[in-house]
């Protein structure tokens, strides 16, 4: 890349620094890499130090200052992959490329990546961005002899694209959308711009909140604030200007519903922005994609475009007066602390995803300083409806606390993965029936931050005051070994995604995945045990809802499958250290040439 | 009744530690009408010749000699103190602990910028103690009952604690006393 | 504007102090001292180290990012705030590779002066003797990344003025790498080489442990008369009060 191309591309962001992540995507898209000396000079022109640049650079997944190859490979190594025979996909890419996870090779590169979001088709893995499914050895075979022979990645697909609109000239991919069971929300016939037009364009701001609180419609990312209370905080807020974020940066190991929404229902999403923005007094909007969805952004400028033509968005949107209102899209690079608000605004700002202290809260201070409302995709959807068919229709679904419906991600050891909506206050049972489970040992609520619940609580409503979830469902069955091939795994997606920031949060998932191996190799004594529930005492006091939740996996099954633990520990002794002389000699007697005799 | 029974040792340490115990001075008259030393360097008792009740470990873990010895103590000893640094964390042995010991080995034996060794021979005989991969702390070895921090722990710290031991008495250690360094 | 007074309890004793101060600056004013590692007076509270953690109406805050309230009850000096602040000690001592013995900040380091007050004899999480590489290609500076703490200090504190149009900020002379246990700070290999001799002294005197260093100094000060050889860490001698003087001072 030439530096006049860079200067092309720090002018088309107006030199502002604040779009970083913007730059940094469009050269590393063009190069598949950030050149030290290309951040040299991003750095002068943006009045920055290289250091500082390179601060956020390092921290996405997706960005590197190495070289990635002509062709960046990412494969998942979520629980689910697993589940579904990723190890063989994973030894046939390094077999047919000769190298390690981790390296380059024949300009070729191989990675790991966490949760790509496509739990209802794994194996799965990104190449250059673009998402391929349901991966078997052979594919493999087939995909690298295309990439030696030097495909376009766009040609290396199979012939048959995916359902629904994954086969649209704008989004061309194989992923496939799985609606298993639609309901209210996401089954009814949606028309553009209607709800706006025709209802929201008769309503004042008010009107709309007091309709949004009559529904007690909560936000779906996970942490459930009441999403009118969240609109009049914002609406009360004092700012020049006032911002709407949509995020879709899903990032929990086993949701793939906002991909599904994305997908179907675009539109409405942003209708549903429109509304807030409105609610709120807001005058520009940004959706927060995550890099894992870049596939679909063409799709959805498009949708965008179409919405600007049809008097949805831009000036006088649905002909309200004295409102002006656009949307962006802003590309994340691969970091799961992202789907944390604070963070995510943080990223759109061009930095580094860490959460931020609060107080102040986004709806007083968000993005670049101006009161923000940041939703969850599906809670915006859900706000078009609530509109469109009344509060009160909304609040007489699900249960009383928890209105309305959920749509739910089902993913793991079942016949029929895919999107359920349900109204909240369904048993787990119910559910595993629906979803054709078998010889269920433990269902995954909510993901890794959830909890590993067993049979024994399978008759537990899933909704806010009970079984709360952000809509990750992974089931898993009885021929796994829950502490080797779930827990070790999540332990290791928390290590791998913390921001660092935080003490405890940078060190206690990897001593209590440590305290896990220990137990695995039948060391542990009753000690551990103990250890591990005093550590795990240190996570309340991180900063945010990843800090709080990186110890859930180990928590939660050892409180709900103690046997297991039990099983494993070593009996009658009250000191263990766990170390291992034979492994501690191994190395220098190799290096000297001898044998041990110990 | 017998008096309490003293070992001490050191292992990966500089034996920085022991002199620091000696510098309890005069006080060490004291010590010896309240206790007896089995073995120890100080009155050079070279193996155990009974149960003891009290065993102080300088240094870390470093090899297998190391090890052996540590275990020893443990098996022989009713209450077993790390003594300083090294027995705490490694201490300076320990700096070599991020880097692979097949590059220690090398650096030493082989590349080194002071190393002539033409003939590139290593320490192999098998009555050589074998190089652990890391230094290790001696509570990840065993269980050790109590640390006194310092290089080296200070002589007042050595005494006020020993003193406390052999009494069986609670102390509340003054702060100049705990000390890293 | 006329400040507003709030009322609000630490450890049930009744105190006051302007509404929206930080807490932990508001216990300063009565005389209670809050430890912290990764807070200075005078620059944008990171809430990064979690050691000032304490608890307000029984939730667990920072006292260096959250505002005093009317009403508050706050709680600082419990058993279990201590064991939890001890805690952060520790895991400090065992994520970085500590060798106090050999350190230019011993006796002068409030990780150090922490770690006594809080009467740590050992760590109780395992020792992980991470790797973690020395930076001496800078001029001036020392970078030990052994000793930090990654408390971001030198990040928000340490910036270049030179050249900059009107009414930017300063560029970050230190900048945070990579993300999770891989983090480190980074100084910046262009700035770096251009740090005049205060900022570089600057730089290690706010570091607390002694990750920064101006090189060819250290050992200055003989055992027994440095700062925390006799006294604990406490109002009185943290980096904090020289910081909140020069912020006041401005």
């Amino acid at each position: 890349m030439t530096t006049q191309e860079i200067h092309g591309i720090l002018d088309k962001y107006k030199h502002d620094k604040t779009r970083l992540m913007d730059i940094l995507y469009d050269i590393q898209h063009k190069t598949n890499y950030i050149p030290m000396d290309k951040v040299d000079i991003i750095a002068d022109e943006l009045n920055m130090s290289s250091a500082d640049v390179e601060q956020t650079i390092s921290f996405y997944h997706f960005y590197s200052t190495k070289p990635r190859g002509k062709y960046s490979i990412c494969l998942n190594n979520s629980v689910v992959a697993n589940m579904k025979g990723r190890e063989f996909v994973a030894q046939a890419f390094k077999d047919e490329l000769g190298c390690e996870f981790g390296e380059v090779k024949d300009d070729i590169g191989l990675f790991e990546t966490s949760c790509i979001g496509m739990s209802d088709q794994e194996p799965a893995a990104l190449i250059n961005g673009k998402v391929f499914t349901n991966l078997t050895t052979y594919r493999v075979r087939e995909l690298i002899r295309d990439m030696r022979l030097g495909m376009k990645v766009d040609d290396m697909f199979a012939n048959t694209f995916g359902d629904s609109m994954n086969s649209s000239p704008l989004i061309k991919s194989c992923v496939r959308n799985s609606l298993k069971r639609t309901g209210p929300i996401l089954g009814q016939e949606y028309i553009p711009g209607k709800t706006l037009k025709k209802q929201v364009a008769l309503m004042s701001p008010q009107d709309v909140i007091n309709e949004l609180k009559k529904s007690h419609l909560r936000g779906r990312g996970g942490a459930g604030f009441p999403t009118g209370i969240k609109w009049e905080f914002a609406r009360k807020a004092k700012g020049e200007k006032k911002y709407v974020f949509c995020n879709a940066d899903e990032g929990e190991p086993g949701t793939f519903k906002d991909r599904v929404i994305l997908t179907e229902k675009p539109g409405m999403v942003f209708e549903g922005m429109v509304i807030a923005a409105y609610a709120i007094g807001a005058s520009e909007g940004i959706l927060y994609l995550r890099y894992e969805y870049r596939y679909l952004r063409k799709y959805l400028v498009d949708v965008l475009d179409k919405m600007r033509k049809n008097n949805s968005l831009g000036k006088n949107p649905g002909g309200i007066k004295d409102f002006e209102f656009d949307i962006r899209i802003q590309l994340g690079a691969g970091a799961y602390v992202c789907g944390e608000e604070s963070a995510l605004i943080e990223s759109a700002e061009g930095k580094r995803g860490e959460p931020r202290n609060r107080p102040p809260f986004p709806v007083e201070k968000g993005y670049l300083g101006f009161p923000t409302v940041v939703n969850n995709v599906e809670t915006l959807i859900a706000a078009v409806r609530i509109i469109q068919n009344g509060g009160e229709w909304y609040q007489k679904l699900g249960t009383k606390e928890s209105t309305g419906t959920k749509i739910l991600s089902v993913s793991g050891d079942c016949l029929f993965p895919g999107i359920y909506e349900l109204e909240w206050g369904f048993t787990v049972r119910t559910l595993l029936e629906m979803v054709g489970a078998r010889n269920t040992q433990a269902v995954q609520v909510g993901g890794p931050s959830g909890a590993l619940i067993g049979p024994e609580q399978f008759d537990r409503n899933v909704c806010y005051s009970d079984l709360a979830t952000g809509g990750s469902m992974i089931v898993i069955d009885n021929r796994r070994d829950l502490l080797k091939d779930v827990v070790l795994n999540f332990m290791e997606f928390f290590i791998e995604e913390s921001c660092g920031s935080c003490v405890p949060c940078r060190n206690i998932p990897t001593l209590l995945k440590q305290k896990l191996e220990k137990i695995l190799e039948g060391k542990a004594t009753n000690k551990d045990f103990d250890d591990i529930n005093n550590w795990a005492k240190m996570m309340p006091i991180n900063r945010c809802g990843l800090g709080h939740t990186a110890a859930n996996p180990i928590i939660t099954s050892l409180k709900n499958f103690r046997h297991l633990y039990r099983e494993r520990l070593k009996k009658d002794i009250e000191f263990e250290s766990g170390f291992c002389l034979d492994d501690a000699i191994r190395e220098s007697c190799e290096f000297v040439d001898r044998i041990p005799n110990i | 009744m017998s008096k309490p029974v003293i070992a001490t040792t050191s292992l990966a340490g500089c034996f920085g530690c022991h002199m620091s115990f000696l510098d309890i001075d005069e006080r060490i008259l004291d010590l010896i009408e309240l206790v007896e030393f089995n073995k120890s360097p100080i009155d050079d008792i070279k193996s155990f010749t009974k149960d003891c009740d009290i065993g102080l470990i300088e240094g870390g873990c470093c090899n297998t000699e190391n090890i052996h010895i540590l275990k020893e103590f443990r098996k022989k000893c009713k209450i077993l103190v790390s003594f300083g640094e090294c027995a705490i964390m490694g201490g300076l042995p320990a700096m070599r602990n991020d880097i692979p010991v097949k590059e220690c080995l090398a650096e030493a034996y082989l590349s080194g910028p002071s190393t002539v060794n033409e003939e590139g021979i290593l320490p192999n005989d098998e009555e050589l103690p074998i190089i652990l991969d890391k230094v290790y702390p001696c509570h990840e070895i065993v269980k050790m009952d109590y640390h006194l921090p310092g290089c080296p722990p200070r002589a007042d710290l050595i005494w006020e604690v020993l003193h406390a031991l052999i009494l069986d008495v609670d102390i509340d250690l003054p702060y100049e006393l705990i000390k890293y360094d | 504007m006329e400040k507003k007074i709030a009322h609000f309890t630490i450890d049930n004793k009744e105190c006051t102090a302007t509404t929206g101060v930080s807490i932990i600056n508001a216990a300063r004013e009565n005389g209670i001292f809050i430890p912290t590692l990764c807070h200075y007076e005078g620059v944008k509270p990171a809430g990064s180290c979690r050691v000032c953690t304490v608890k307000v109406n029984k939730r667990h805050l920072t006292a260096c990012t959250t505002p005093v309230a009317e009403g508050m009850e706050i709680e600082v000096d419990t058993a279990e705030l201590n064991d939890l602040r001890s805690s952060v000690i520790e895991l400090l001592f065992t994520e970085g590779n500590h060798y106090c013995p050999a350190c230019e900040k011993s006796g002068n380091c409030e990780l150090q002066a922490l770690a006594y007050r809080f009467g740590i004899m050992a760590p109780r999480f395992p020792y992980q003797f991470n790797e973690r590489d020395v930076d001496a290609s800078h001029p001036k500076i020392y970078h030990d990344h052994n000793r930090c703490i990654l408390c971001k200090r030198c990040i928000r504190i340490i910036k270049d003025e030179k050249d900059l149009p009107a009414g930017s900020q300063g560029r970050s002379i230190f900048a945070f790498n990579q993300r999770a246990k891989k983090v480190k700070i980074k100084l910046d290999d262009r700035l770096g080489k251009e740090l005049s001799d205060e900022l570089a002294q600057k730089a290690m005197d706010i570091c607390p442990v002694g990750s920064i260093l101006v090189k060819e100094t250290g050992f200055k000060t003989p055992i027994g008369q440095r700062k925390f050889d006799k006294e604990a860490i406490s109002l009185d001698n943290s980096i904090n009060l020289k910081a909140m003087k020069e912020a006041h001072h401005e």
